[in-house]
């Protein structure tokens, strides 16, 4: 029999505003094994802890619950306390009456019975909690960055300076991301491939820097510290090592007609292409699908005018499998889709145009070499009309619910620098509201709005017409002076929100990382372990976790790196002892188990076992202890009953269940 | 007429099975047979092991030879030398997914996939008015399966059976008597066997899930009501899961003092439920559909439709899949793809 000490803590008012802890307490008295129950302010502080460890020794307490916050805040914490007085820290269970009781119910006899029936479910599981052990696993000093963007960059080389290997994996032909695409950056106007070329150059060039382009995660095992990858490679068909990057094949190619998408579409490209100019690696890819070799067994001829000889057709996709300690999730992000937005003519006219769109035609390396001019027939366009929040703080279902964030920075900065280029041009901005914290960032929209004379309009666009005469009429709301207006617009650029890439949903299912509704992936904590995934060992930086500009995606991509440093200056990680054991006397050898295991951590073995003086030799799940994770997938999917957790057994599951229906 | 029985039914009679198992175990390829022998009712002839030449004079095959043998073979698998088993088109899907969970050994089975024509079911019969059987005509393997030109009546139920009974001579139409799962049959196809003997024919005469709409379309009331009903008649006699193939633990989490289910039993007014719901996701993913429990449940539960349901929400959810198909392909619930559905998808559908 256990003797059992429960200890409720009033978190200040945060629990005992709620709850009746003394209520709790005092029933908790009377459960079966409790030979010890108070309650205290601050159980987590150090006086708190010293009642705990005090209790513990002066009633020789077997095992304890600790009625507080949730386990994720201070679990650790009161497992350290009853090590110290020479309790085994998993002789420990925390009921979390805190979130899962006091901040989300209002009547507190409510609660308080809630509060009771948490205590006696977590009492009910620690009467049948044993001593458990905690062993260790080695780590891998290696990381793994996936997306070769801004924020990859950046990760990668600050991981690489401290000294540690880092691969990247950046599923198109060449790093650099959506900030390659990018003409000049707010709020300093400078050129973006000026300030990320450096960048790119210093990671293609790092010694601990390796660079998987046109490459993609194909399959994660493992866990924090030892991550197995396979990483599919591409076939570039042109050889890496030969290629000396001349670009001869690009200008040889005969398929000229497909669109870029470096230029958004905007202009074509060769088959056989290199994304950009400053591209890293220098070295095209051949897009097979557009190919007329690939296509038709014809042609050849960036073969022929290869002086390098780097063009190889047959070159075939390659696995490459690499073990990593950490791994930092980059993938960026695209705008959306405009499709469902027929109202702004996106689709019908050549002239409404994402500002994404607008980068490129800016660029001095885009379709119209730097010009401002109307896609549709050349026109220099003398007015423009800006919509912001194009589907971003949308209320239905065609676009996303939160803010975009960087929209209204790029919007004046696109506004003031064509006001400053093409002083002749009128530019309308329409806003819900103009949002620019950030170091001089309302400086820079103010800028805009009252040197530039941009005319910001206050109000939504209803309807985009495309006119006969090739203009487009904009009807809008002026909210402010409360009338309609019409404007007869030449260009019409669209704020179109942005969303995670759509390959992130797939990693974050690879990575048991966890996504929002949005498919942005999830802090381990909102505020205060912003960079960590809730999954051990896998980080977050850039765009992926929430909206974001340059600025903080590099700072979010630096603090990534540091916590994936910290990871991989320690040689050894304790593991979680809570992990599966087969019974084999109930065991049918039938294999789910190990069907099911994301760790691959279940092997079978042929065994010889005595059941009740029945000798045979049987099939047999065996789990290796370093490699299982316990998620416990074995012991929900095992027929028989034969799979159970380590402190968390089924038994010990059924004892809370029946405590808590009791 | 002679020229299309022999078409339906060319070779497989009792005898025909005893001559072919009695030369397999004298060649020494077996060292024993698993088939049927004759019941102490005419209609309940029931699974055997026959180890020599002589014992199998007592071998029979017939319409009532429903019993499916695979799941005995878990227990043949331990022993020296092959067992000769004779399966039938549905109960080879049994033992594909056996050997698919190691359960079987494929090395010690010989398997004869044997003609069926749609099996009869003692129960149906009995429902029918007919009791007290002392002979029949017409029940041999193969004779009168509904669908055959020779023997069809006019409204398509097959040819008819005549009883001698107590009470008289009494008659039925083949197709009204059959086992529900006949009716909905998996085709002719064996899918695992090393020789075949006699043909089958399909009888599916209707749609598989068409009971499983009819309760799902029920309100949750009405639906725990029919339920209620039904399985309060259960006597817990374990019959359905001792005969299930896929029910084939060393020891069922209901026999295990691990589980502490023992005591549960009095806690709940309607106990009687968890066993069968319990049994039904435990076999969810790995049933076959062979309808063994619902044709060996004494109280006559439909048992099938718990199994039934899982494997038409598997197919909506994770594409059509049929356990026992093959022996090697990882079943939809204990694998992961990425175009799995999403857990909201299967939380919305009600």
């Amino acid at each position: 029999m256990q003797r059992i000490g429960v200890f409720v803590c009033h978190c200040g008012s945060n629990i005992a505003a709620t709850v009746d802890v003394e209520k709790v307490v005092e029933l908790a008295r009377m459960e079966p094994g409790v030979v010890h129950a108070e309650d205290y302010q601050y159980m987590c502080s150090e006086a708190g802890q010293a009642r705990i460890q005090a209790a513990i020794e002066k009633k020789g307490l077997t095992g304890i619950v600790v009625c507080s916050c949730s386990p994720r805040m201070h679990e650790t914490t009161f497992r350290k306390a009853a090590e110290r007085a020479g309790l085994n820290p998993y002789m420990v269970e925390i009921a979390n009456i805190r979130e899962h009781c006091s901040w989300i119910h209002k009547d507190i006899e409510e609660a308080t019975k809630k509060a009771v029936i948490l205590a006696r479910a977590a009492i009910a599981k620690v009467n049948l909690n044993t001593p458990l052990k905690p062993g260790e696993s080695r780590v891998t000093k290696r990381a793994l960055v996936i997306g070769g963007g801004i924020a990859g960059i950046q990760t990668a080389l600050d991981i690489a300076d401290a000294g540690y290997e880092v691969d990247i994996v950046e599923k198109t032909p060449s790093i650099g991301g959506r900030m390659s695409q990018l003409d000049k950056t707010f709020p300093t106007l400078d050129c973006s491939a000026c300030i990320l070329t450096p960048k790119m150059v210093e990671a293609g060039a790092h010694e601990k820097i390796h660079i998987y382009t046109y490459s993609e995660v194909e399959k994660v095992s493992g866990f924090v510290g030892d991550f197995t990858v396979d990483i599919r490679k591409k076939a570039r068909s042109v050889d890496m090592d030969k290629c000396t990057g001349c670009g001869v094949c690009q200008e040889k190619c005969p398929s000229k007609k497909t669109p870029s998408e470096f230029n958004r579409g905007l202009n074509n490209r060769s088959a056989i292409y290199t994304p950009f100019a400053q591209a890293i690696p220098n070295v095209p890819v051949i897009d097979r699908e557009a190919c007329i070799k690939f296509k038709t067994g014809k042609c050849g001829l960036c073969a022929k005018v290869c002086q390098a000889g780097a063009i190889d057709y047959e070159q075939q996709d390659e696995i490459i499998t690499e073990k990593y300690g950490a791994i930092v999730v980059a993938t960026g992000f695209d705008v959306i889709q405009l499709d469902s937005y027929d109202e702004y003519a996106y689709s019908q006219s050549k002239d409404v145009i994402t500002s994404l769109e607008l980068e490129r035609i800016m660029n001095a390396a885009g379709p119209t070499k730097g010009h401002l001019e109307r896609l549709s027939d050349g026109r220099a366009p003398k007015e423009i009309v800006f919509v912001q929040c194009v589907g971003s703080r949308c209320s239905d279902d065609r676009g996303k619910s939160y803010c975009s964030k960087i929209c209204c920075m790029y919007t004046a900065k696109h506004a003031m620098l064509i006001r400053d280029k093409y002083p002749d041009t009128h530019v309308t901005v329409f806003y819900i509201d103009v949002r620019t914290p950030g170091k001089n960032f309302d400086e820079f929209y103010r800028r805009a709005a009252e040197e530039y004379g941009v005319d910001y309009i206050k109000g939504q666009v209803g309807k985009v017409l495309p006119q006969p005469d090739g203009s487009l009429l904009v009807q809008g709301a002026d909210l402010l002076d409360n009338r309609q207006l019409r404007i007869k617009a030449d260009m019409v650029v669209l704020a179109a929100a942005i969303e995670p890439d759509p390959s992130v949903r797939r990693i974050a299912t690879m990575l048991t990382a966890s996504i929002d509704t949005n498919n942005f992936l999830t802090e381990a904590h909102p505020k205060l372990r912003p960079v960590e995934s809730p999954t051990a060992g896998v980080f977050l930086s850039g765009v992926c976790q929430g909206p974001k500009d340059i600025p903080e995606t590099v700072a979010q991509a630096g603090a990534a790196a540091v916590k994936a440093i910290g990871l991989l200056a320690k040689d050894k990680l304790t593991t979680n002892p809570c992990t599966a054991h087969s019974d084999e006397l109930l065991c049918n050898g039938c294999s789910t188990c190990a069907n099911v295991c994301p760790y691959g951590a279940i092997t079978y073995e042929d065994r010889q076992v005595n059941d009740h003086g029945i000798r045979e030799v049987r099939r047999l799940a065996v789990v290796n202890n370093a490699l299982c994770q316990g998620c416990g997938a074995c012991t929900v999917a095992c027929p028989s009953g034969a799979m159970d957790l380590q402190g968390f057994s089924n038994r010990q599951i059924i004892a809370e269940v029946d405590a808590i229906c009791r | 007429m002679q020229e299309a029985m022999k078409e339906c039914n060319p070779s497989v009679s009792s005898q025909i099975l005893r001559e072919r198992a009695g030369q397999l175990l004298t060649d020494g390829t077996v060292a024993r047979v698993l088939a049927w022998k004759k019941g102490d009712l005419p209609h309940n002839p029931e699974p055997a092991f026959f180890d020599s030449a002589e014992a199998l004079r007592d071998l029979t095959y017939d319409a009532f030879c429903g019993a499916n043998l695979s799941k005995y073979m878990i227990e043949a698998s331990k022993l020296e030398g092959k067992t000769l088993v004779f399966l039938k088109p549905c109960d080879t899907y049994s033992f594909n997914q056996l050997l698919k969970e190691n359960r079987v050994d494929r090395e010690k089975a010989y398997i004869i996939g044997i003609g069926c024509t749609g099996k009869l079911s003692g129960e149906k019969i009995r429902s029918l008015g007919i009791k007290a059987i002392e002979t029949m005509e017409g029940a041999e393997e193969g004779m009168l399966c509904p669908g055959r030109e020779d023997t069809e009546t006019e409204d398509g139920r097959g040819a008819i059976l005549t009883f001698q009974t107590l009470y008289g001579q009494k008659t039925c139409a083949y197709g009204d008597a059959m086992l529900e799962r006949c009716h909905v049959c998996k085709g002719k196809e064996h899918k695992i066997y090393d020789e075949l003997l006699g043909q089958s024919h399909d009888t599916k005469d209707a749609e598989r899930f068409a009971e499983v709409e009819r309760i799902e379309a029920m309100s949750p009331a009405e639906r725990f009501a029919y339920f209620q009903s039904e399985l309060s008649k259960c006597i817990r006699c374990n019959a359905c899961r001792n005969v299930c193939p896929a029910c084939s633990c060393r020891k069922c989490v209901f026999d295990s003092n691990k589980f502490d289910s023992a005591q549960k039993a009095n806690a709940d007014s309607f106990e009687e439920k968890m066993f069968h719901i319990i049994r039904a996701f435990h076999v969810a993913g790995r049933c076959t559909d062979c309808g063994e429990c619902s044709r060996v449940c004494p109280q006559g539960i439909p048992l099938h439709l718990f199994n039934r349901k899982f494997i038409k929400d598997i197919d909506t959810l994770y594409g059509e899949y049929q356990a026992g198909d093959d022996a090697e392909s990882k079943g939809p619930l204990t694998s992961f793809t990425f175009d799995d559905a999403e857990p909201g998808i299967v939380a919305e559908r009600r």
